[in-house]
């Protein structure tokens, strides 16, 4: 029986990292006061990107960093037509990912077949064989660890240092950020180039270290879960670790259950981040809007293109 | 394969595009086929021809009827169709380019073709898996779940832990009559033979099919089979967790050289040619092959793959004994008594439901483990 438990939170952590990877990079951009509806795109290329470079080379981790330049590449054009041409935000998120979701299915269609060798798990020492945490956090693949490293050093760069600070400052007054003589048009272009890169790592994982497969549209909708995360998660990285592991938790625990014979509609349980999303702006609104970034409520209240 | 709906619009734009190009090429003798002897087919497919499923069974169908027909047949494909008005679209295209006869292999595509059939009466449409007709559109569909009750055959006499996982998408009756015909198999050599099933709710997403797996590997199955429309993350991870597999609509034995026993795949090539020649001799209409035209182990329509490395021989000497069996009339994969899992009797003893009766089937038989989700 614990095995099973284990295993079962065990799969969620990895099942969750794809998603995980892309929250923390929505939240990156959306501190700097730019919503990317165009992370889903940016997965599906990450992913693409990925696997295509590891049946290419071999490399997984070659693979993985070119998944995540495709990310960074497709929200290069968000960055682009959103921040610099100043054109509706939600509008070219939706347009970005059409756009990545039509160039990876139209380029991807000769890598459905082709087998790859993807990256490994690998038990990190003395970790792994704690019991119980052990098989559950530390026995990953490399870019699971990478996910979870992330949260933090994302939220000491936002809390701790210079460049956070500008880029806070940016998604709250960009008036401020433009009298200490920042850009705060460079700081968002680099911003959601950031948050693109990390979804790009998010689909790379779900191809060469999770799926170890391409198929068209194989993200099915993790970004937009991921952008629901963040609101989820009032803007906060360690809170979007939490969320993305509860979301990939109550999948996994469902598939589990089923299995075993318990009746949970699969159907339902695809709904419930965005149900739970809902929920959270609806009881807790007046209190998580607070956190929302200033610069971002214009975005969504409609006083700023 | 049924009700996928595939969002992708510049996969339609590009598919548009590439029409387009078809069409503007040098290659197209449009419209004066029949007068030089050449008919011109068409085949649309909801995903890409080379998936390991379901579209890549549809694909090597048509390749093997414009082998077997040759010179009479000029063939058209278009692959990522989706589900939509641009599947009308698509099939307006080949009727441009001169197609007489056009096969809309997805489940989605029926709504479409029916309404393309209305405006094109000299067009003869031949849908797979539709339960609607036309005058000039019939639909032709393979009783799978007879070699479904093969591979569970198979997993039953393989199984070390008796305990065998089916990760499937929605609970429509053909994907319950599989699940049901797999764990009547696997009981009829294996009493002690259970089935836990899984609903990812999707068609194709590898994730939650390589989660689903690990979930069921955890809980102690070592034989995996599937209904999803792309086959390949599911059994290249039971091959990577050391597991065996039963493949479903293609050969996906190169896949797992070590755990592979067999799989349920469609032969969808003689059923092509005999339907493309029935039109070109002007049999067709008429024909069974224009109402609901179903076909089974026994015609050639569905059949095993190959046997893996793993299965020995007299395993498979069974295996073949009863695929005999089923051809020759002696044995039917479900018939009564069949109970549900509450122990309800679903089936008379006796009794040998007809497909239609099967067609309908809402419930899991006994031996299941999982739920129809309402």
């Amino acid at each position: 029986m614990l095995s099973i438990v284990e295993a079962v939170l065990g799969g969620a952590v990895r099942s969750s990292t794809a998603v995980l990877f892309a929250a923390l990079g929505e939240l990156i951009a959306e501190r700097a006061g730019v919503v990317n509806l165009g992370t889903e795109g940016c997965m599906l290329t990450g992913a693409l990107g990925a696997f295509a470079v590891t049946a290419a080379t071999g490399n997984p981790y070659l693979g993985a960093l070119a998944g995540g330049g495709c990310g960074a590449l497709l929200a290069a054009v968000h960055a682009y037509v959103a921040v610099v041409r100043g054109a509706n935000q939600l509008a070219t998120g939706m347009a970005v990912t059409i756009l990545g979701l039509g160039v990876t299915s139209f380029w991807g269609r000769s890598f459905v077949s082709t087998q790859i060798q993807g990256m490994e798990p690998i038990n990190l020492p003395v970790l792994s064989s704690m019991p119980l945490l052990g098989p559950i956090l530390f026995q990953h693949d490399p870019l699971t660890y990478l996910s979870m490293l992330l949260a933090p050093v994302i939220w000491l760069f936002l809390a701790r240092t210079r460049w956070g600070l500008a880029l806070r400052a940016t998604g709250e007054r960009q008036e401020v950020v433009y009298s200490v003589g920042y850009s705060p048009t460079m700081i968002r272009f680099a911003a959601v180039v950031a948050g693109g890169f990390l979804a790009g790592l998010g689909g790379a994982q779900l191809a060469v270290a999770y799926t170890l497969n391409w198929v068209e549209n194989m993200t099915q909708g993790r970004g937009y879960v991921a952008v629901a995360m963040v609101i989820f998660a009032s803007w906060n990285p360690l809170m979007a670790v939490a969320g993305s592991y509860l979301f990939g938790g109550a999948l996994s625990l469902q598939l589990a259950l089923q299995a075993q014979g318990v009746g949970v509609s699969p159907f339902l349980m695809s709904a419930v981040p965005y149900l739970v999303t809902l929920g959270v702006l609806i009881v807790v609104g007046r209190r998580r809007r607070q956190a929302m970034p200033d610069e971002l409520r214009a975005v969504f209240e409609g006083s700023r293109g | 394969m049924m009700g996928k709906k595939r969002s992708g619009f510049l996969v339609s734009a590009a598919l548009g595009l590439s029409l387009l190009m078809l069409a503007c090429g040098p290659a197209s003798p449009a419209g004066d086929g029949a007068a030089s002897g050449t008919t011109t087919v068409g085949f649309l497919f909801v995903g890409p021809k080379d998936d390991y499923g379901y579209n890549q069974a549809a694909y090597l169908g048509s390749v093997e009827m414009e082998k077997a027909m040759g010179a009479r047949v000029k063939v058209l494909r278009a692959e990522n169709v989706p589900e939509t008005e641009e599947a009308e679209r698509v099939m307006e295209g080949m009727i441009n380019q001169g197609a007489k006869v056009i096969f809309p292999t997805s489940y989605g595509h029926l709504d479409p073709a029916l309404n393309v059939a209305k405006r094109h009466p000299t067009v003869t449409f031949i849908h797979q898996g539709g339960l609607k007709t036309a005058p000039n559109l019939g639909t032709y569909f393979g009783n799978i779940y007879e070699t479904v009750y093969l591979g569970g055959v198979a997993a039953g006499k393989m199984t070390k832990t008796n305990k065998l996982g089916f990760i499937v998408s929605f609970p429509i009756p053909q994907v319950l009559m599989n699940i049901n015909a797999f764990e009547q198999g696997a009981k009829s050599v294996n009493p002690n033979a259970t089935t836990a099933v899984v609903f990812t709710a999707n068609w194709c997403d590898p994730g939650k099919q390589a989660e689903a797996a690990n979930n069921l590997i955890a809980q102690g199955v070592d034989v995996l089979t599937q209904h999803q429309d792309c086959s390949k993350t599911i059994v290249e991870t039971a091959e990577r967790r050391g597991i065996m597999s039963v493949g479903y609509h293609a050969d996906a034995s190169a896949l797992a050289p070590k755990g592979w026993l067999t799989g349920a795949v469609w032969n969808w090539g003689p059923l092509y040619t005999q339907e493309v020649k029935a039109v070109l001799d002007g049999k067709w209409a008429g024909s069974p092959m224009s109402g609901k035209y179903r076909l089974g182990i026994k015609d050639g329509a569905v059949d095993l793959a190959k046997f893996g490395a793993a299965v020995p021989a007299d395993v498979q000497a069974l295996i073949k004994a009863k695929q005999k069996d089923i051809i020759d009339g002696k044995l039917t994969p479900i018939e009564g008594p069949v109970k549900d899992q509450s122990g309800n009797v679903k089936i008379a003893a006796g009794v040998k439901p007809s497909i239609d009766d099967l067609e309908k089937t809402d419930y899991l038989v006994e031996g299941v483990i999982g739920s129809v989700p309402r």
